[in-house]
């Protein structure tokens, strides 16, 4: 009996052999795979070891993170509440994360390469040193104020957004997107709660969670007038040349008459193209779009930021908060000739015509700025740990020059007349120069229309200092004028306090 | 595999015997060897206080010293009991249950408040009732080493422990659902809130009546065979407890949804019967069973279903844990990620998270363990069960009677394929069938068990290790005359 004995033996070895062979497999080959899996929730036990940075406006924590005695040792917090949701975004423990949280999270996180050199000091001192500071471009008071503003407008408005930026630089100095939602449950380490509140904020059919202000696009109404006048005015129209204007429009080819917002806008044969633009006549804008062709208005457009995919808001190297593109659509009738009555509705704004707010705002800060657009940005700063190094300062850039000079020039005098005795009068700030856009947008045949406002301020000096881009979703009548009165409220506060550069 | 320590002249050669083999009882090694494992599960438990609380608590030697006490005192009734025992087996069993006992307290630390870590008692919790089974489970290893003079008189009790063991296997199939289901397996008895599990207990039961059975069966079993495509095949009347065995294995799995307790006692009936009658084809015919039937098993849950539905639920879990990782797969794919986690090194006694894991103190802990210890430590562990398997077959191999071989070949390779069954189960080897890793995870009955397996074995390595002839007879023979000679089996001698 022993012979068998002794195989028994051998195969208990053999038996062993591969237990140990597959734990080399799991524990040596597959290590890293499963240590880094999506379902280990260990990873995140091991995020919240270590402190996580501050991200600041203004010198204030607008996102923190406080010690805890449960099992993930810090605690986010987010002491703006709604104010700062759609720009810092959340960081939960078991959902995915948005914002400059997402965006910033290495550094935040305190894994970025960047920090090698703290991380390496925390081997020796044994302690976890927290993640880096990223410090933001807003301005704490015009975000009080867009906040404020929008969540109190005077039109009942319950859906909009509304975007600030320092033309010179491209800074954001105030993103509010309404409605907002507050963070501070989506981080809750009890995850049932956490997901719960989510799911609640996903259902809601005014759609809280959307950054209205980067990445929903909405008809801009007669703001894209401002692109149609820019085509004409580098194609041989001047200020003051007349063009056709009227009561009503019909496009060549189609029954729709376009008519003017009400009858005592524009009913004279012909009205100069500043007078079309301070009053906001349609019918003249209609024509002039015809006259150009679609070429050219969609070109323009394009110069202006149009189309582009790639915008991200952010840092200005790479990464950032994610935008959406803005459209002009096609402007073809079904067998691809061009549409006419489509290119009219076009140019006033409507038909398949979709912008963002920030490239509403980009529009009016690269007019306020000489024709030159600056790259928008978020992240100012990036801080180590101990405040003492900085990684990263952000150096503003030129994104594109939609307009010349001059024609930059113009526009911005077509502008202030608007603020000064057309559409825009609420738009104004004493001691400033203030100009804009308003627009008024119909969304479908049964619902309000949508009010716009797009403009900026200038000082005493002719230096822009703030472009602002305001949408009141469905707002009715009196739309733009409320969005063009927040609008100079959110400048005003961006000149007393311009926020980080 | 001999043990180096400091060799403590034994009895047996201090009386002048100049026989070939040197009867050395190394109870000294086995003292030795005990101390370290101690001081190994203190720092472990040191270990785990400093990781976890920050500070190391004046008492975290508490549970250390208790368990060493007892196993002291077990090696104290070994010292006097069975003096020539093999002196491997306890400090390696020591080590396993102290590091078992350390990993559960360890457990309910990470689940207690912060605030209330420092003064968690040496008793509270599940790591402390573990303590507690440990206490009792060697005081019973003790009993039945001084109830159990000499390994053959068991061999007396054969058809009644082989009634007791298909009985206690069967109880909890017949039991109510209310006192024998726990998640999906009926395995229990449940009173109050006491539960035991009678399939640990079986097992040791069932193996003695094997070992009696085939030791007087084996002539029969080997030689009246008819051959069959190149295999001998016994008769069918020998060949009927074979079938029985089976069909009990078979009605486990049917019954308790337990594949890993019919693959056990499946795995020992056909290695006892191999070990018996040294014939290869039994081998064949077990492997073939089993696999037929494990397949047959797969193809009828995935068609009929009904209680073949949860092996095929499992297999299918096996093949794909990631299919669905947070329902079905959720265990497997956390325990997966727990030994991933750990790679190499591990994150160290009390740096990891085994809470995350479902069963981490049951079914799952040597992945709870791995997480924490890294691959160094879990290969430690396993070649720490190696020693103690292989230390059990030694001691069949140089036992002289034929009914002792048996017990313990058949013990020793029941509890390595028990490791091989669950811990082949959590890292995905093979398909995960509830098993408790021995000496390990929390849990009277595996516990008590196991302790009285390692007794047994004790005892066979006493009765293999003890000279044969001089003046050894004043040594500790039971009392009541020679034990009854099992009929038709003869006594072999070792040979080389």
């Amino acid at each position: 009996m022993n012979a068998p004995l002794r195989r028994v033996g051998i195969v208990v070895m053999v038996l062993f052999g591969l237990l140990f062979a597959n734990l080399n497999w799991i524990q040596a080959y597959k290590a890293d795979e499963y240590r880094t899996s999506d379902y280990n929730g260990r990873v995140q036990v091991a995020d919240y070891k270590r402190k996580r940075g501050n991200i600041e406006a203004g010198g204030t924590a607008v996102a923190t993170s406080k010690e805890t005695t449960g099992k993930l040792k810090f605690q986010r917090s987010y002491p703006g509440g709604a104010k700062y949701a759609h720009v810092l975004g959340y960081k939960p423990v078991n959902l995915a994360d948005t914002g400059i949280e997402q965006v910033e999270n290495d550094f935040l996180a305190g894994t970025s390469d960047q920090l090698i050199g703290d991380r390496f000091k925390d081997m020796f001192t044994g302690d976890e040193t927290g993640g880096g500071n990223v410090l933001l471009t807003l301005s704490k008071r015009a975000q009080d104020v867009a906040y404020d503003q929008m969540r109190n407008n005077q039109v009942d408005a319950k859906r909009g957004a509304a975007i600030a930026i320092d033309p010179r630089t491209g800074a954001v100095q105030a993103l509010v997107s309404m409605p907002s939602f507050d963070p501070n449950p989506l981080v809750s380490h009890n995850t049932t709660e956490a997901a719960a509140e989510i799911n609640k904020l996903e259902q809601n059919p005014d759609g809280p969670l959307k950054n209205r202000a980067l990445s929903e696009t909405l008809p801009p109404g007669s703001t894209f007038k401002i692109v149609v006048a820019a085509a004409a005015l580098e194609n041989g129209v001047t200020k003051t040349t007349p063009i056709p204007a009227g009561s009503s429009y019909t496009p060549p080819t189609s029954g729709t008459p376009i008519r003017n917002a009400v009858a005592s806008i524009c009913p004279e044969p012909q009205v100069t193209l500043l007078e079309a633009v301070t009053e906001s006549c349609n019918t003249g804008f209609a024509q002039l779009g015809v006259r150009l062709g679609a070429d050219k208005v969609k070109e323009k457009a394009r110069q202006f930021g149009f189309e582009q995919e790639d915008l991200t808001v952010g840092q200005l190297g790479e990464g950032g908060l994610r935008t959406a593109a803005s459209r002009t659509g096609d402007m073809l009738n079904p067998d691809g000739s061009p549409d006419p009555a489509a290119l009219a509705q076009s140019s006033i704004g409507q038909n398949n015509v979709r912008m963002t707010p920030l490239q509403g705002a980009m529009i009016a800060g690269s007019i306020a700025n000489g024709g030159s657009q600056m790259r928008p940005y978020l992240v100012r700063q990036l801080l180590a740990p101990d405040r003492t190094t900085s990684y990263y300062t952000a150096k503003p850039r030129e994104l594109r020059q939609p307009v010349s000079g001059q024609t930059a020039s113009d526009l911005r005098d077509m502008m202030v007349s608007v603020v000064q005795k057309g559409t825009g009068q609420k738009a104004a700030i004493s001691g400033y120069t203030v100009g804009g856009k308003t627009g008024t947008a119909q969304s479908a045949p049964d619902r309000p229309d949508h009010g716009w406002f797009i403009g900026f301020a200038l000082d005493k000096n002719g230096n822009p200092v703030s472009a602002v881009c305001v949408v009141l979703e469905q707002a009715g009548s009196g739309g733009s004028a409320e969005a063009a009165r927040i609008g100079g409220q959110i400048m005003r506060a961006a000149i007393a306090d311009p926020g980080g550069r | 595999m001999t043990v180096a320590a400091t060799p403590a002249p034994s009895p047996a050669t201090t009386g002048g015997e100049s026989g070939v083999r040197l009867a050395r009882s190394r109870r000294n090694a086995e003292l030795s060897l005990l101390l370290l494992a101690m001081v190994l599960v203190a720092a472990y438990m040191a270990t785990v206080e400093a990781n976890l609380l920050d500070t190391v608590t004046p008492d975290f030697w508490m549970p250390a010293a208790a368990l060493g006490a007892v196993f002291l005192g077990l090696h104290l009734v070994i010292r006097f009991l069975a003096p020539f025992a093999d002196p491997a087996l306890l400090p390696a069993v020591a080590l396993l249950n102290g590091l078992g006992v350390g990993f559960l307290r360890r457990i309910d630390l990470g689940e207690a408040a912060p605030v209330d870590r420092e003064d968690l008692a040496t008793f509270a919790g599940i790591g402390g009732r573990q303590l507690a089974w440990t206490l009792a489970a060697v005081i019973l290893a003790a009993g039945l080493l001084a109830i159990m003079r000499d390994h053959r008189s068991v061999s007396r009790y054969a058809y009644t422990l082989g009634l007791a063991g298909i009985v206690l296997v069967m109880l909890p199939a017949v039991l109510p659902r209310s006192i024998s289901e726990i998640n999906g397996a009926k395995l229990w008895i449940r009173v109050g809130g006491f539960s035991l599990q009678p399939g640990e207990f079986a097992k040791l039961a069932l193996l003695v009546f094997f070992a009696y059975y085939l030791v007087r069966k084996r002539e029969v079993l080997s030689l009246a065979s008819r051959r069959f495509l190149g295999i001998d095949f016994p008769r069918g009347r020998d060949l009927g407890p074979v079938v029985v065995v089976w069909l009990i294995s078979l009605l486990v799995l049917v019954f308790e949804k337990d594949l890993g307790t019919s693959l056990l006692y499946f795995g020992m009936f056909v290695v006892t019967l191999y070990i018996a009658t040294e014939r290869v084809s039994w081998l064949l015919i077990g492997l073939l069973l089993f696999f037929g039937g494990a397949y047959l098993a797969y193809v009828l849950g995935s068609t009929v279903g009904g209680p073949f539905a949860n092996f095929y639920l499992r297999a299918e879990i096996w093949l794909d844990p990631f299919a669905d990782p947070t329902d079905k797969g959720y265990q497997l794919v956390q325990g997966l990620l727990a030994l991933g986690t750990g790679g190499l090194f591990g994150a160290g006694p009390g740096g990891g998270q085994p809470d995350i894991l479902p069963e981490v103190q049951n079914d799952f802990i040597f992945a709870g363990i791995g997480e924490e210890i890294g691959l160094f430590g879990l290969s430690a562990l396993l070649v720490v069960y190696l020693l103690i398997v292989e230390r059990g077959l030694r001691a069949a191999l140089a036992v002289r009677d034929s009914f002792g071989k048996l017990l313990a070949g058949g013990l020793a390779f029941t509890l390595g394929l028990q490791v091989f069954v669950i811990v082949g189960g959590i890292s995905k080897l093979i398909p995960l069938t509830g098993q408790t890793t021995p000496f390990l995870s929390a849990g009277g009955s595996s516990l008590m068990a196991n302790w009285l397996l390692i007794a047994v074995l004790l005892r066979v390595s006493d009765g293999a290790r003890r000279p044969v002839t001089g003046s050894s007879g004043k040594a500790s023979r039971p009392s009541g005359g020679p034990p009854e000679q099992l009929h038709g089996a003869p006594t072999e001698v070792i040979k080389p």
